[in-house]
C-alpha cells in the first residue's frame, strides 16, 4: 500500500499519496490543506455482486457530492428530495440537537453537570438523516456522543436534561448520565461508554428482530436497528466480528459510522491502514457506501435505502459517513490539536445553514417559519433545563434500586430472609 | 468417573438430594411467567419445609418465600425417577425451559449442529432450528453482546462459552453490559441471561483450558454467579437461571459432566440463591462447591472412619452467598473450613472467610481455613496438576488440625 510508505506525519500538513482509483475521494477527504476542498466525481457504492471493490458498477445507492447548492441545481423543482412537512420535520429536529448541545456546554460550565460530556455539534445530519426515517419500534444504538440519538429518537429533551443533572426525573432515573442515555419508550438501547460495546448489542437487538419474524412468527416484526459509532471504533474487534455475524445471519441492520476523523487526538489517518472504512463493508458481504454526513438529505437518501434492505431481510449496510465535530472530543478536550484550517472547511459546511439555504432556494420554508422553530426550540430547552432544575436529586434510597431486576439476586442474610427483604434496603443505607 | 464418585461413603450425592425431593412445594405462578400459568404449578424444591410463602403481589410482581431452611426428610428415597448423567440433566432442564417458552434460545460454539462440545445441546438444533440454537463464529465479545441486546430486546439467550476461559474474551461484555447495563438504564432493560460453559481444573488440559473465572466475575455488579454439582441441582439451576431476570453465570466442571445420579420425573426449579446442605454434622462446618465436593466427601469418609463428623454444605450460590445456611452452620460447630477449586489470592474462598468473619466472628473457635488451589497457572504434568489442586488428604488434615 503506497501510504504506508511515505512519512505520514499529520495528515494536514503531508499532502496524501493516493491509490490510483481513489484519487479524488481521498485528496479531500481527510480534512487536508489542499486548494482544491471539493470531490470531483460521485463516489458510488460498492456492490456485493461486483468483484472489485471500487467504483466500477453504479448502484441506486449513491453518494453525491458534498455541493448541496450544485446538486439541488441539477433537480426540478417537482422532483425534490423532500416535501416541506418533512424538511421542517428536519430542521427542528437538527437545530434542537444543536440549540441542546449549546445548552449542555453552558449548564456545564455552570457546573450544573459533571464528568465526561460529548457534544455533537456539527453532526446533527447524521442523526436527523437516520434516525427521523424510523418507526418507533426500531432500534438505535449509540456511543457516548447519544444526546442527539436520544432526542431524534424522540425522548423529551426535559428527560434527557435531567438525566445530564443527575436528577431522578432523568431518562435513567440519573444512574447513566451523558454516557449512559436509555429509553425503553422509544427503544434507544444506549449509550455505551466503551467504544465498540454498543455494537454486538445492536447486533442482538437485530437477531431479535429476526428471531421473532422467524421463529416466533410474529407478523410485522421488522424492526431495524441502527448502530452508530466512530471512525476510532472502526478498528475495533467487536466492529469486525459484529460485520461478519450481521452479514452471515443477514441481520436487519445498518452500521453508521459517523466518521469525523478525530478520536480524542488520534487523527483517523494515522490509526487505520486502510481509512476508507466503507470498503470494509464488501470485505464481509455487505454493501459500503460512502456519504457526505454534512449534508442531511443525502444522508436521509442513503439511510432510506439502507433501512429498506433491512427491513425487506437483505440485510446489513455499512455507511460511512463524512462528517466532523465542531467542539472538542468532550467539554475537557481543549482541541488543540486540530488545524484551524480543517475545522474552518468544515464550520463552512454546517449542515443546518446549508439545509436551511436549500429550504429558501426550493421555497419550502420562509423566514419566519425557520425563526419560528428556532423560538420554538429556545423555550423548549429553556423549560427542560428549568425542569432539571427544579426536579429532585434521587434520594439514597434508589441506590440499591435496580441493580437486580430481580433483588432476590442480593441474596439471603444471615437472618433467613432474603437481603431485599431487609427495610435498610429500600432506605438505601444497607451494605451489599 | 461416575461411579467413583457414586462409591463415596455413606454419604453420597444421591441422599443429598433425596433429602429434598420430600419437601414439594407449591407455589403460586409467578407474575410474570404467564406461560407457565397454563401448564401447572412449578415446583420449587428448597431445602426448607416451611411454607411460609407470601403469595406474589401485584406490586412486587415477585415470589419472595420465607428463606429460613430446616433439614430435610433424609429416610424417604425417591420411589420413580430416571437416572442420568449431568451433562443430560443440564440438557434436560435446557429442553423444558426451551419447550416451556418460544424465546429461550441458545447461542454459542458448536452448540448447534455438533451438539456442543461437551453434549449439553445435543439434539436442540434438529428440534429446534439453527436460529434458536445458534452456531455462532469464534467471537466470544460480540456473541455475548450479542446474547445481552438479545435479552433486552426480549428474548431469553443462553450463552454458553465452550470453556469458562474464553469468556474471559467477553470479559468486556459481561462486566459492562451484563452486569452493569440494568443500573444504568434505570431499571428500564432487563438481561435474563444465561452465560454458562465448563471451567475448573481437568485432566491435563493445560493451563488456559483450566481456568476458575468465579473468582475474576465475582465482583461484578449485579450478575449471580451459581456452581452446579450433581445432575440434580444441574438440572435445577439451569431452569432456575434461564427463568430469572437476572443475568446469570452458571459454572460447570469438565470433569462433572458424566456423573450419574436419579433424578425426579416431576419438574422442579431449585433455588439460586440457596446453598445445599449435602451431609449434616457437629464437628466443622466444610463449605465446598462444584468439583471439590467431591474431594471433601471423600474425605469425608475418612474422618467419619476417624471419629468426626463433618458437616459439608455446598454453597452453589457463589454470588451472593447464602449467609443463613452457612450461619446456621458457624453457629452450630464453630468451625470452618472452605475447600474450593479457586485460586488461593482473591478467590471465592477469600470473599467467603470475609463475610463469615464479619458476620459470625463470635460464632468462631477457631480462624477459618481456607484451602484453595496454590496461585499457580495449572500445569500439564499429571503430577504438578494434583498439587495444584486440593486433595482429600489434605482436606482430612486440615479438619483434624482444625478441630484439635
Amino acid at each position: 500500500m503506497s501510504l504506508s510508505a511515505t512519512k505520514f506525519v499529520h495528515p494536514i500538513t503531508t499532502p496524501p499519496t493516493s491509490r490510483s482509483s481513489d484519487k479524488p475521494l481521498f485528496s479531500t477527504f481527510f480534512g487536508s490543506n489542499h486548494t482544491k476542498l471539493r470531490f470531483n466525481k460521485p463516489i458510488v457504492a460498492a456492490q456485493r455482486r461486483s468483484s472489485s471493490a471500487a467504483s466500477t458498477s453504479f448502484s441506486p445507492v449513491v453518494a453525491v457530492s458534498s455541493d448541496v447548492v450544485k446538486e439541488k441545481k441539477l433537480k426540478s423543482a417537482s422532483n425534490l428530495l423532500i416535501t416541506k412537512e418533512e424538511g421542517l420535520v428536519l430542521y427542528e429536529d437538527m437545530i434542537l440537537g444543536r440549540f441542546f448541545e449549546d445548552m449542555c456546554a453552558q449548564m456545564y460550565y455552570r457546573g450544573k453537570m459533571f464528568g465526561f460530556v460529548h457534544l455533537y455539534n456539527g453532526q446533527e445530519a447524521v442523526s436527523t438523516g437516520f434516525i427521523k426515517l424510523l418507526k418507533k419500534e426500531d432500534y438505535v444504538v449509540s456511543t457516548y456522543r447519544d444526546h442527539v440519538h436520544a432526542l431524534s429518537k424522540g425522548v423529551p429533551a426535559r428527560e434527557v436534561m435531567s438525566e445530564l443533572f443527575g436528577k431522578a426525573t432523568g431518562c435513567c432515573r440519573g444512574q447513566g448520565g451523558s454516557m449512559h442515555m436509555f429509553s425503553k419508550e422509544y427503544n434507544l438501547l444506549g449509550g455505551f461508554a466503551f467504544i465498540g460495546e454498543g455494537i454486538p448489542v445492536a447486533t442482538g437487538a437485530a437477531f431479535s428482530s429476526k428471531y421473532r419474524r422467524e421463529v416466533l412468527k410474529e407478523p410485522g416484526a421488522d424492526e431495524v436497528t441502527l448502530a452508530f459509532f466512530g471512525d476510532g471504533t472502526c478498528n475495533n474487534g467487536q466492529f469486525y466480528e459484529c460485520l461478519n455475524m450481521a452479514a452471515l445471519w443477514k441481520l436487519p441492520i445498518v452500521f453508521v459510522v459517523e466518521n469525523n476523523l478525530w478520536a480524542i487526538g488520534m487523527s483517523h489517518l494515522r490509526a487505520t491502514s486502510d481509512p476508507q472504512i466503507w470498503k470494509k463493508g464488501p470485505a464481509f458481504g455487505m454493501p459500503g457506501v460512502h456519504v457526505d454526513g454534512m449534508d442531511v438529505l443525502k444522508v436521509r437518501e442513503v439511510a432510506k435505502e439502507a433501512i429498506e434492505r433491512a427491513r425487506r431481510g437483505e440485510g446489513p449496510t455499512l455507511v460511512e459517513c463524512e462528517t466532523y465535530r465542531f467542539r472538542g472530543h468532550s467539554l475537557a478536550d481543549p482541541d488543540e490539536l486540530r488545524d484551524p484550517a480543517e475545522k474552518a472547511h468544515y464550520a463552512g459546511r454546517d449542515p443546518i445553514t446549508a439545509f436551511k439555504k436549500y429550504l429558501f432556494d426550493n421555497k419550502l420554508a420562509s423566514e419566519q417559519e425557520l425563526k419560528a422553530i428556532d423560538k420554538k426550540i429556545d423555550e423548549l430547552l429553556d423549560d427542560a433545563v428549568e425542569f432539571a432544575d427544579e426536579s429532585p436529586l434521587p434520594p439514597r434510597s434508589q441506590l440499591l434500586e435496580n441493580v437486580f431486576a430481580d433483588p432476590k439476586g442480593f441474596g439471603i442474610g444471615a437472618d433467613g430472609k432474603y437481603r431485599c427483604e431487609d427495610p435498610k434496603f429500600t432506605q438505601g443505607t444497607a451494605h451489599v | 468417573m461416575a461411579t467413583l464418585f457414586q462409591g463415596v461413603g455413606a454419604v453420597t450425592p444421591f441422599s443429598a438430594s433425596t433429602s429434598l425431593h420430600s419437601n414439594k412445594l407449591h407455589l403460586p405462578p409467578r407474575k410474570s411467567l404467564s406461560l407457565s400459568e397454563s401448564r401447572g404449578a412449578i415446583f420449587v424444591h428448597r431445602s426448607d419445609a416451611r411454607l411460609n410463602l407470601k403469595p406474589a403481589t401485584p406490586k412486587q410482581d415477585l415470589l419472595i418465600p420465607n428463606a429460613i431452611a430446616t433439614k430435610g426428610d433424609t429416610s424417604t428415597p425417591t420411589k420413580s425417577g430416571h437416572e442420568l448423567l449431568l451433562f443430560e440433566a443440564l440438557r434436560e432442564g435446557l429442553e423444558e425451559e426451551m419447550e416451556r417458552d418460544p424465546r429461550v434460545c441458545v447461542m454459542g460454539e458448536d452448540v448447534g449442529h455438533y451438539g456442543g462440545s461437551y453434549k449439553v445441546t445435543k439434539g436442540l438444533a434438529e428440534k429446534y432450528g439453527d436460529l434458536r440454537v445458534l452456531d455462532t463464529p469464534i467471537a466470544e465479545n460480540s456473541f455475548t453482546g450479542m446474547g445481552i441486546g438479545a435479552a433486552m430486546t426480549g428474548l431469553r439467550p443462553i450463552v454458553e462459552g465452550m470453556n469458562m476461559g474464553f469468556l474471559l474474551l467477553a470479559f468486556n461484555q459481561i462486566s459492562n453490559n451484563c452486569g452493569m447495563l440494568h443500573y444504568t438504564s434505570g431499571g428500564q432493560f432487563t438481561i435474563p441471561i444465561v452465560i454458562r460453559g465448563p471451567g475448573g481444573v481437568g485432566r491435563q488440559l493445560g493451563a488456559e483450558h483450566s481456568q476458575r473465572l468465579e473468582s475474576y466475575f465475582q465482583s461484578i455488579p449485579g450478575i449471580q454467579m451459581v456452581a452446579c454439582s450433581t445432575p440434580y441441582n444441574a438440572k435445577g439451576l439451569m431452569k432456575a437461571a434461564i427463568r430469572s431476570e437476572n443475568p446469570v453465570i452458571l459454572f460447570e466442571h469438565v470433569l462433572l459432566y458424566n456423573l450419574k445420579e436419579r433424578i425426579p420425573d416431576e419438574e422442579y426449579v431449585l433455588s439460586l440463591e440457596e446453598a445445599e446442605m449435602v451431609r449434616p454434622g457437629e464437628h466443622v462446618t466444610i463449605l465446598t462447591y462444584s468439583r471439590m465436593r467431591y474431594h471433601v466427601m471423600q474425605a469425608a469418609k475418612t474422618l467419619v472412619n476417624k471419629g468426626y463428623d463433618p458437616e459439608v454444605i455446598d454453597i452453589r450460590s457463589l454470588k451472593p452467598f447464602d449467609l443463613y445456611t452457612i450461619g446456621r452452620s458457624v453457629k452450630k460447630t464453630h468451625r470452618v473450613l472452605i475447600v474450593e477449586e479457586c485460586m488461593r489470592t482473591g478467590g471465592i474462598g477469600a470473599s467467603l472467610t470475609a463475610a463469615i468473619t464479619e458476620n459470625f466472628h463470635d460464632y468462631l473457635d477457631a480462624p477459618i481455613v481456607c484451602l484453595s488451589s496454590q496461585d499457580v497457572p495449572t500445569p500439564y504434568a499429571g503430577t504438578l496438576e494434583e498439587w495444584t489442586v486440593v486433595q482429600p488428604a489434605q482436606i482430612v488434615t486440615a479438619v483434624e488440625q482444625l478441630c484439635q
